[in-house]
């Protein structure tokens, strides 16, 4: 008996949805998985931002006297690296360089890529010039044009985020060109074309709203990789310049002494799996949600 | 039909207290109904009422969390609700067949419609490739393809939506079935092709002696086909009799409404519409003195074909008519008539190749910007997809007053109070306004739509198969609705439709199209009692349900 009314009750929450950011609340609170990643994904934002309240030790700070601790020694929860450096305190700050970058590269992807996307998709003419020249760059895998620019422009945390941005600017262009075309043909439109609304009235108030969803997920997807892509450069040193902490730096630090002490290796590279998983766990269970389409069914 | 009912008494399907629930939601309740040998029974229903439920039920193909809680489905005393997989496999496609609804996704793009049937054949038990398509062939030709021997190597694009939907009447058949289920096998396909198929469809079940489990929504098309009706509502069954007795007689007020509702068994146009439409003629009407507010003249589009040299379709071929204020016009025809060009060249979303649109005496095409806008405002559009027409992201108040946004038109507070006076015109409630398009149903939907067009105080609006996605009974409702609004608002309808039934119950004026040209133009009464092209006899011919129209 109560197994059916607490069903009942979900049943008439799922009816009971709200519109608008509510409901895609609801729907994401619903998906075990995507809290998940949000679960993960919230930590490290909380790392991140705490990150000189958490560490106990200053990144760059080195214990010469104490190299290559065991995690669990006391005062070093990680244990140390070559320099007696706490891994703890680096990972802290380290996060919060790579989230640094995962962000700059993604607000670059989606604030140029989203214009040229809804004009390719919504002008024919348009489309032509920047179709073409998103091919061009398409044919180059996004890390090398990436480790080009970096390598250009002259390391540092900026630049490496920029360039990880430039090049994921094509793969942006793409996914809100497709989804322009496919909303440009929809009866809604059409409807606004009867009302005589200009071409910048629809794209701005019919075909961004709409493929908001899309664009919002394609940043999850970019999230994790511009981490990886940070990771690679600055393994490469064309990104963050030690002695500041990344994930990556620690990485290819770890990688000179991994038989010695491999735990220098895997916390990092835990740290980096954890941000991936949940962002990609939560874009996800946020692509589920946005759809209107999937709305009280599940 | 019935003939041999007396000799067979066990019936072929027994369907005992059937449940069927999604999760712990119940949604079939207490299905009973039998099936007889040879016999011919309709499911009829609106969407929702749990008629390809029941389907799914019968063949164990219950999507996602669906499971029969109770009750027993005999196939000749094989009780299929709790048959092991094993056991279904060998009654699937081999003792009973499905037609399924959709003939564009459900034959394989990549593979050839022989193969499909030749698979259907070895899943059957045949094992000699020559002999398999030996049989396939046969069989496409018998479910009517020509020249089925060339065709059997073909791939599903290159068959027209008639022929797919022949080839899973044959696939369907391949198996000898003793039943034939056939979920709306016909409602994506155009009337005169679905008389063609369903005509063929029951020669052959006859002639095997198949029995016949027919689902549709359409309860003229059911009577027309079927020995036995049952009417479905809310998982429920409503009313089972003969189709004499659910039409000229139903007892439950459900039936009596989908009866009353039926657009194709009440041919008499309402008494509202013909109070205002009483000058139903083609000749303008002198009287009014005013110039027709909308003239078609040899109106020409053409398309360029894609990847021909040169090759061109005329998709609208010479067309002219006029439209009187205040009338309705239909704008009758079959997929490919150019119907829905037409009235995408009146909307001003595409432009004519040649020829004359002139609203109120004003060509769209020619005037300024400045005149183009205020003729648009005089237009307004009512889609066939509630659905898709409405924006899913805007709420149902900025989706009313988009136009009047865009025309400028009053201040917040002035919208405000507009959008409340047009949801109230087209009556739906007020507290609506902050809601979103995917909380209202269908018809509150093409509701809204409406509120829409009448936004901005068009004279003429068109209506592209507007009620066409809507259950009966919506349906009935919303025509309802748009005949009192032309009575209180004096509008103007171009009604564009491939529902011939439909424009009897609104219509005042007719236009036949066929490959672009006008075939017939006339008064609706005209046009129906004395129809003077052949083509027009076809389509008046292959409405369902005439034997019973009131």
């Amino acid at each position: 008996m109560s197994v059916i009314t607490a069903q009942r009750t979900r049943k008439s929450d799922a009816e009971g949805l709200g519109s608008g950011r509510g409901r895609v609340w609801q729907l994401l609170r619903r998906n075990p998985l995507g809290m998940a990643g949000a679960v993960m994904l919230a930590l490290v934002v909380l790392v991140a931002v705490f990150a000189p309240l958490i560490a106990p030790y200053g990144p760059a700070e080195v214990h010469f006297s104490t190299p290559y601790q065991k995690p669990g020694t006391v005062g070093f929860l990680l244990g140390t690296d070559d320099l007696g450096r706490d891994i703890f305190s680096r990972m802290v700050y380290g996060i919060q360089a790579s989230l640094k970058v995962g962000a700059l590269c993604v607000a670059v992807s989606v604030l140029v890529g989203t214009p040229l996307g809804l004009l390719a998709g919504y002008w024919k003419w348009l489309d032509a010039i920047i179709s073409r020249l998103t091919d061009v760059t398409l044919a180059f895998p996004f890390l090398i044009i990436a480790v080009g620019l970096a390598a250009i422009s002259g390391p540092s945390l900026t630049n490496a985020a920029i360039a990880l941005g430039i090049a994921h600017i094509p793969t942006m262009i793409r996914v809100v060109r497709g989804e322009t075309l496919r909303l440009k043909e929809s009866d809604f439109v059409l409807a606004a074309k009867t009302m005589d609304a200009s071409g910048l009235r629809i794209i701005f108030s019919h075909v961004l709203p709409n493929a908001a969803s899309a664009i919002i997920v394609q940043a999850t997807v970019i999230m994790p990789v511009a981490v990886i892509g940070e990771a690679l450069l600055s393994f490469l040193g064309l990104g963050i310049q030690p002695p500041t902490p990344s994930l990556g730096i620690m990485l290819s630090d770890a990688q000179q002494y991994i038989f010695r002490s491999p735990t220098a290796a895997i916390f990092p590279g835990l740290g980096i799996a954890v941000i991936c998983l949940g962002f990609n766990l939560f874009g996800d269970a946020l692509r589920d949600a946005l759809d209107p389409t999937s709305s009280s069914r599940k | 039909m019935l003939q041999d009912v007396k000799e067979t008494p066990l019936p072929i399907l027994q369907v005992r207290n059937l449940e069927v629930s999604f999760g712990a939601v119940p949604v079939l309740h207490q299905v009973s109904f039998d099936v007889q040998k040879g016999e011919r029974v309709a499911i009829v229903g609106q969407s929702g009422s749990g008629k390809s439920t029941t389907v799914a039920a019968i063949l164990r193909l219950l999507p996602g969390l669906g499971q029969i809680s109770r009750g027993e489905i005999l196939l000749d005393g094989l009780d299929l609700a709790d048959a092991t997989e094993r056991q279904l496999r060998t009654v699937r496609g081999r003792r009973i067949g499905l037609v399924p609804q959709d003939p564009m996704s459900n034959l394989n793009p990549s593979m050839k419609v022989g193969a499909q049937i030749a698979d259907t054949l070895w899943g059957a038990g045949m094992r000699n490739r020559a002999e398999i398509k030996a049989r396939a062939v046969e069989l496409m030709a018998e479910a009517g393809i020509p020249d089925a021997e060339r065709r059997y190597g073909q791939f599903p694009h290159e068959f027209s939506g008639g022929m797919r939907q022949r080839m899973l009447i044959a696939i369907a058949l391949a198996g000898e079935p003793e039943l034939l289920i056939a979920d709306e096998p016909t409602s994506a396909l155009d009337v005169t092709v679905q008389r063609q198929i369903l005509n063929h469809l029951q020669t052959l079940v006859d002639a095997r002696g198949t029995s016949l489990l027919f689902i549709t929504h359409d309860l003229g098309l059911a009577a027309d086909r079927c020995d036995r009706i049952i009417v479905m509502a809310d998982g429920r069954i409503v009313e089972v009799g003969t189709p004499a007795e659910i039409l000229l007689n139903p007892q439950e007020e459900y039936t009596k409404a989908l009866v009353a509702a039926a657009p194709s068994l009440s041919p008499e146009p309402p008494s509202t519409s013909t109070s205002t439409g009483a000058p139903a003629a083609v000749v303008p009407d002198t009287s009014s003195k005013a110039v027709p507010i909308l003239v078609v003249k040899d109106l020409v589009k053409e398309f360029k074909l894609r990847g021909q040299r040169g090759g061109i379709v005329r998709a609208v071929d010479g067309v002219s008519f006029a439209v009187e204020r205040g009338t309705t016009t239909a704008v009758v025809g079959e997929s490919g008539s150019g119907k829905t060009t037409l009235a995408r060249i009146i909307l001003g979303l595409e432009s004519q190749t040649s020829g004359e649109t002139l609203i109120k005496g004003q060509s769209l095409s020619a005037s300024g910007s400045a005149e183009r806008r205020a003729l648009r405002r005089m237009v307004q559009p009512v889609f066939q997809n509630p659905y898709g027409s409405l924006d899913p992201t805007y709420s149902i108040e900025r989706l009313i007053d988009e136009p009047l946004r865009i025309f400028g038109v009053g201040t917040k507070e002035s919208r405000q109070r507009r959008v409340a006076e047009l949801l109230d015109n087209v009556a739906l409630p007020r507290s609506i306004a902050q809601r979103r398009p995917n909380e209202l149903s269908g018809g509150q939907r093409q509701r809204v739509a409406i509120a829409r067009a009448l936004a901005l105080d068009p004279e003429l609006i068109i209506c592209d198969e507007a009620v066409s996605a809507l259950d009966v009974l919506v349906q009935d409702a919303v025509l309802t609705l748009l005949g009192d609004l032309q009575d209180n608002l004096g509008l103007t309808y171009l009604f564009i439709t491939h529902d011939l039934a439909v424009v009897r119950q609104i219509a005042h004026n007719v236009v036949v199209m066929k490959s672009g040209r006008i075939i017939e133009n006339g008064g609706v009464d005209q046009v129906f009692l004395a129809p003077q092209a052949d083509y027009t006899k076809e389509l008046l011919g292959a409405i369902p349900g005439a034997a019973f129209a009131r």
